[in-house]
């Protein structure tokens, strides 16, 4: 066997990663692909808002609860605004806020797990207690409290939830880090010289994605639902944007006469949900080394 | 030393340096939100000079600095002060207050969890034994159905169950209906046991009755925190069944059941624990939402309660028993950890 | 008459005293020509209309938070109010249903020197809930708790006008006040100056002994309060209970669920979302009171553009008061126009034109103040009053379409009070209305009122004030309170958005008479005036 014959052989073995990506969705269970086809109408809906809205996001209109019908397709809300055109905004919102959220934490999460675990000693300490301090707190009174402080803006709602969020993070990036951090590769790279940056990016982080993922997963379909209970708690996103965890909140008590309209927006929340930790499911499956007999 | 004792004294005493920073931390931003105890009491009636002159009373005209001490001298005698609500001759002290209240948080999380642990823990064996079956399926769905409403949501549900029980029948929604279903779900309806949707208990509610009060609240918070166990125990088994000595005991030719309780088990303790304190952590600390629906008397509403009123005494004690509850479960899941692994127990 | 008819209409006075049994009236019933069916109705009917005595009810509240207390000086919500001001305790004077002023723990009050000078007769017999007999000194104490320098209670601001208040021998109080002021007794039923008996010359309100119709048997802040009747009350017959319990439910969706179970009998604040609903339930009835509370949008006029008083106008213009009372109090509301009186108030006066959403009218007095493209920001939360927020969202879309740009800021509702309300240039607002159109002006429109939410300082609306407070002629009196009516209208600085109702829900079990509008729970005081039907 010559030697260009065997690295060809070896780039077959390798095959791309486009290719791999689509094998494993040919592989994939029906619950998977049921995920992102939802995942996907989502995002779209989100992205496409503007267009899909049969009306404006804020316009009124005379009757308020007003019953299914041609003209509102599911309805009116309190104030007579399309329910149907509020739930798509919120699926904008709902969703714009909660990924900026989940990625802020992860940002802020995952780097500090990792150097911490990277380098031990007096950085770790410091984070890991100051972590411990901030997870004694509950912090759904926590979030109250600072959002009564700094204003319950967008911006701060999102910065205060990933804060909050990211110690969890924090916790789970520097446990599974620190185990990859002794890896002979890692110091390796270490001797070679590569800085901290480099050695995260290239070498901690791809074998320490499968349970940050999963992870990914649960956080992001939680902010909806602190979302939800600090508005519960009174204080919520401003008006008159519309939001799934309010829009639950605001019409919650017509639940207890047996009114669908609160189903809504949170039928929304649970189908994202539940979508979201399927796919999560299946990425967790087809990276873990299990292979199940049947 | 041994492990557990050594794991035990380090984390008692960075407990106590955590203790104190939350102390700090609660009472600088309790400082920092806007009014205080007079302006919140008085609200809309409030003076200028009504103001003063309860600030004068309850001695938060005095800078901030100095009430801290002030309060960090108290708490190493033993003592959590006074509520901001005493007045002259009618002394309400923060234990007084929090007691009750803690013995209903604890009463409710008792309850809690002795129907989720053990309800968790089976449904993630079962789901490990028959994974990617329909049962696996089936239980994967519902629980993430459970967890994705929010809670305050899921309790309003129950409530409707329960205040079905008399109105399904002459609802509108049950006249749409064909008459068989009408009658059927009705049946179903009735067989729901008329649980009180209002838990609100007092120090004379006897044990029974207390117990009757918070099924609703318990049954909340059991579809609320499952989930999280349940998945956590099946995926800390799976992840079992991987290893090279579950193929060995495989080949043995064990029943899979065996395998999964006296094999995977036993070794996937250790993440399942942690998970599990996590939750009743969450029990205690968590459940403000759950409190006001069912107007339960318990910790966390009292806490939100003295936010709103800038009642810093009972807020700071809060805390602190929140604080302490997270250190020490997170503390008990680790012992557990090290007690059931030998590697760890019996270091080289 | 004949005397079987005549027998009858003793028999149904005995009813209420639960003297005669339905079988005794049947008969009664059946000889004066009534077949069982009608005398049985007729019993029925008569025996909800006529007080019972006995029971136990349950009272579920829409406040109560773990700072409550039994110490006048705050009673901040419903709760406190209707359990210790109203069924534990009382005032000098109370304020009956169709809105005048009655003498409660006093028996008569008499005024002399224009109005200046007001003598207040203690009952005779009157007793605290340990036996004690009530004294002038001890009136004395109970008011000089509000007065003063270092008290710290939310009644001093309406006691300012009392320059003196001394006893009179043992049965008689008089006040001494700065101004003469026709109304007076109307401030002594405001539910923070109850009577307490004195212990080494103070008020001793710590004990909670009291006057009132109930004793207080248990009290968990927050939670609930017992109360057990009052053996000795002074007032005959009353009360009916023999026991209440209020119950403390903050969250609305709970209240509702609780009286629906048949957990309590009563809730205050029902929710107007679900109200349809609720009444479909045959066991539950709804009561609802126009009262004098109103929802209001004070715009500071010492603030720009707020200064401008056609920007003022053209806001008034700009919001569409029927559709907030429709969609936000779903008709459990009226519209009110930028006048604080209500319309059952004496003296109060429909100022003209009514001011509704007209773009046309709004975009004059903006092209008048020379702001075409007005840009302001609305700072609300439904700690102001509950709907607040999405009235802010309406209001946003009608001035939309007068070009005005409102920027609706949704701010914390802890510290509202505090932090939003007399410190924003244009916020909510919430008033509970008080019984005489001088009390209401002198409070929230005086230009010295520390609760003048406007800041608006009118100098002839301030004569006019003084004046008519002191005037004894009434045709003078009612042609100077329509004057300021009208100039809080055309000039002031507050938008009063609607006059709430309120709105409470109960099982049949309970019976009531006609209910009072001063406050909530028929004026604090349904544990007292309601009994328990047994039909």
């Amino acid at each position: 066997m010559t030697r260009s014959d065997s690295v060809a052989a070896v780039r077959r073995l390798r095959r791309s990663r486009a290719t791999r990506a689509k094998t494993a969705l040919k592989k994939a269970p029906f619950s998977a692909w049921f995920g992102i086809v939802v995942i996907l109408g989502y995002v779209f809906v989100a992205v496409f808002a503007h267009w899909i809205a049969p009306y404006g996001e804020t316009q009124v209109f005379s009757e308020a609860f007003a019953p299914w019908s041609q003209e509102f397709k599911l309805g009116t809300d309190q104030l007579g605004r399309d329910m149907l055109t509020r739930l798509i905004y919120g699926a904008r919102n709902t969703i714009a806020i909660a990924v900026a959220t989940t990625l802020l934490s992860f940002a802020v999460g995952v780097s500090l797990g990792l150097l911490a675990a990277l380098y031990r000693g007096w950085l770790d300490q410091i984070l890991s207690r100051a972590v411990d301090v901030l997870m004694s707190i509950p912090s759904l009174i926590f979030a109250l409290v600072l959002l009564t402080i700094f204003g319950s803006s967008i911006t701060s709602l999102i910065v205060i939830i990933a804060l909050l969020d990211s110690t969890r993070v924090f916790r789970l990036s520097r446990a599974v880090g620190l185990n990859v951090a002794v890896m002979e590769y890692v110091e390796v790279a270490r001797l070679r010289g590569e800085g901290p940056k480099w050695i995260i990016a290239k070498e901690i982080l791809p074998n320490v994605m499968p349970p940050l993922v999963a992870e990914f997963g649960l956080r992001f379909c939680f902010v909806f639902l602190t979302v939800a209970a600090l508005s519960f708690l009174g204080v919520g996103i401003q008006p008159p944007t519309a939001d799934w965890g309010s829009m639950v909140r605001e019409n919650a008590t017509l639940i207890t006469y047996g009114d669908v309209t609160p189903l809504l927006p949170a039928g929304a929340i649970a189908l994202l949900t539940v979508s979201v930790n399927f796919v999560v499911d299946w990425f967790l499956q087809a990276t873990s080394g299990l292979r199940d007999e049947k | 030393m041994n492990p557990v004792a050594r794991t035990v004294l380090q984390r008692l005493g960075l407990g106590l340096v955590t203790l104190f920073i939350v102390s700090i931390i609660i009472f600088s931003a309790i400082a920092m939100l806007p009014g205080d105890f007079a302006k919140a009491t008085l609200g809309q009636s409030a003076t200028p000079e009504t103001v003063a002159a309860f600030q004068r009373e309850i001695g938060i005209d005095r800078p901030p600095v100095e009430r801290y001490f002030v309060w960090v001298a108290q708490m190493l005698h033993g003592d959590f002060g006074s509520s901001f609500a005493s007045r002259t001759g009618y002394r309400r002290t923060v234990a007084e207050i929090i007691a009750p209240r803690l013995y209903n948080t604890m009463f409710l999380a008792a309850v809690t969890a002795l129907i989720a642990v053990p309800l968790a823990l089976g449904l993630g064996i079962l789901a490990a034994l028959y994974r990617n079956g329909w049962f696996d399926r089936l239980v994967n769905v519902a629980t993430l159905t459970t967890i994705s409403f929010p809670e305050f949501f899921v309790a309003y549900m129950l409530a409707y169950l329960v205040i079905s029980r008399d109105t399904f029948i002459g609802s509108d929604f049950a006249q749409t209906l064909p008459h068989w279903l009408t009658v059927s779900l009705n049946w179903a309806l009735n067989a729901v046991p008329k649980f009180p949707t209002l838990s609100n208990v007092n120090d004379q509610t006897p044990f029974w009755e207390h117990l009757w009060k918070v099924a609703l609240p318990a049954i909340t918070l059991t579809l609320v925190i499952v989930a999280h166990m349940m998945r956590m125990t099946r995926a800390a088994i799976i992840n079992m069944l991987a290893s090279p000595y579950i193929d060995m005991a495989r080949l043995k030719g064990m029943s899979p059941i065996v395998i999964v309780l006296r094999h995977a088990l036993p070794n996937a303790w250790a993440p399942i624990v942690t998970v599990v304190a996590f939750n009743l952590a969450y029990l205690i600390v968590g459940v403000v939402v759950v409190e006001v629906v069912f107007v339960y008397p318990g910790i966390g509403q009292l806490m939100v309660d003295a936010v709103k009123s800038r009642d810093v005494p009972v807020v700071q004690a809060c805390a602190l028993i929140f604080a302490a509850t997270y250190i020490l479960l997170n503390l008990l899941a680790d012992v557990i950890s090290i007690a059931t692994n030998p590697r760890l127990l019996h270091p080289r | 008459m004949s005397e079987s008819e005549y027998k009858l209409g003793i028999a149904q006075s005995l009813i209420g005293g639960g003297k005669v049994s339905r079988r005794d009236f049947i008969h009664l019933g059946l000889a004066a020509g009534l077949t069982v069916a009608a005398a049985d109705r007729l019993f029925v009917s008569t025996a909800r209309a006529e007080p019972m005595q006995g029971g136990f009810a349950k009272l579920g509240m829409a406040h109560g938070a773990t700072t409550d207390s039994i110490d006048p000086a705050g009673y901040p919500d419903t709760f406190t109010q209707t359990a210790f001001s109203g069924s534990l305790s009382n005032s000098l004077t109370e304020v009956d249903a169709k809105g005048n002023v009655q003498p409660d723990l006093a028996e008569s009050f008499e005024t002399s020197d224009g109005a200046k000078t007001w003598a207040f007769k203690l009952r005779k017999g009157a007793t605290f809930h340990n036996g004690k007999t009530v004294t002038a000194d001890d009136v004395v104490t109970s008011l000089q708790y509000h007065m003063g320098k270092d008290t710290k209670s939310a009644a001093k601001s309406l006691l300012d006008s009392v320059a003196d208040v001394k006893a009179d021998g043992p049965e008689t109080v008089v006040f001494t006040l700065k101004d003469g002021n026709a109304d007076f007794p109307y401030i002594m039923s405001d539910y923070h100056l109850v009577i307490m008996p004195a212990k080494d010359g103070k008020a001793d309100w710590a004990s909670g002994v009291r006057t009132g119709a109930f004793v207080l048997e248990n009290f968990q802040p927050g939670v609930s309060a017992k109360l057990k009747r009052n053996p000795n009350y002074f007032k005959n017959g009353k009360p009916y209970l023999d026991e209440v319990e209020f119950i403390a439910i903050t969250d609305l969706a709970a209240r509702m669920a609780a009286l629906s179970t048949g957990e309590v009998d009563y809730i205050g604040r029902a929710d107007l979302k679900t109200l349809g609903m609720l009444k479909r339930n045959p066991k539950v009835e709804i009561v609802e009171v126009t009262g004098y509370g109103h929802y209001t949008l004070p715009m500071n006029v010492t603030m720009a553009p707020f200064d401008n008083p056609d920007v003022r106008m053209a806001l008034k213009w700009a919001i569409n008061r029927q559709e907030i009372v429709d969609k936000i109090f779903l008709g459990h509301a009226t519209v009110a126009n930028d006048n604080p009186i209500a319309p059952a108030i004496k003296f109060a006066k429909d100022p003209q034109p009514q001011h509704s959403f007209d773009p046309e009218k709004a975009k004059h007095y903006l092209k008048k103040a020379g702001m075409e493209n007005l840009k302001v920001d609305l700072s609300v939360a439904d700690a102001a009053f509950a709907g607040a927020v999405d009235a802010a969202s309406l209001i946003r879309e009608t001035a939309a379409q007068c070009g005005i740009d409102v920027n609706v800021v949704r701010e914390a509702e802890d510290a509202y009070w505090d932090n939003v309300w007399l410190k924003k240039p244009w916020c909510a607002s919430y008033w509970s209305g008080r019984a005489t159109a001088d009390w209401m002006f002198t409070q929230a429109f005086a230009a010295d009122s520390s609760w003048n939410e406007s800041f608006w300082k009118n100098p002839h609306f301030n004569e006019l004030l003084v004046q008519a407070r002191a005037e004894t002629d009434e045709a003078k009196r009612a042609a100077m309170y329509a004057e300021m009516q009208q100039l809080t209208h055309d000039d002031g600085g507050s938008i009063v958005l609607v006059f709430n109702n309120f709105v409470s829900a109960q099982s049949k079990k309970l019976a009531h008479g006609d209910v009072a509008p001063n406050w909530e729970n028929d004026g604090l005081k349904m544990a007292e005036r309601w009994w328990i039907a047994t039909a």
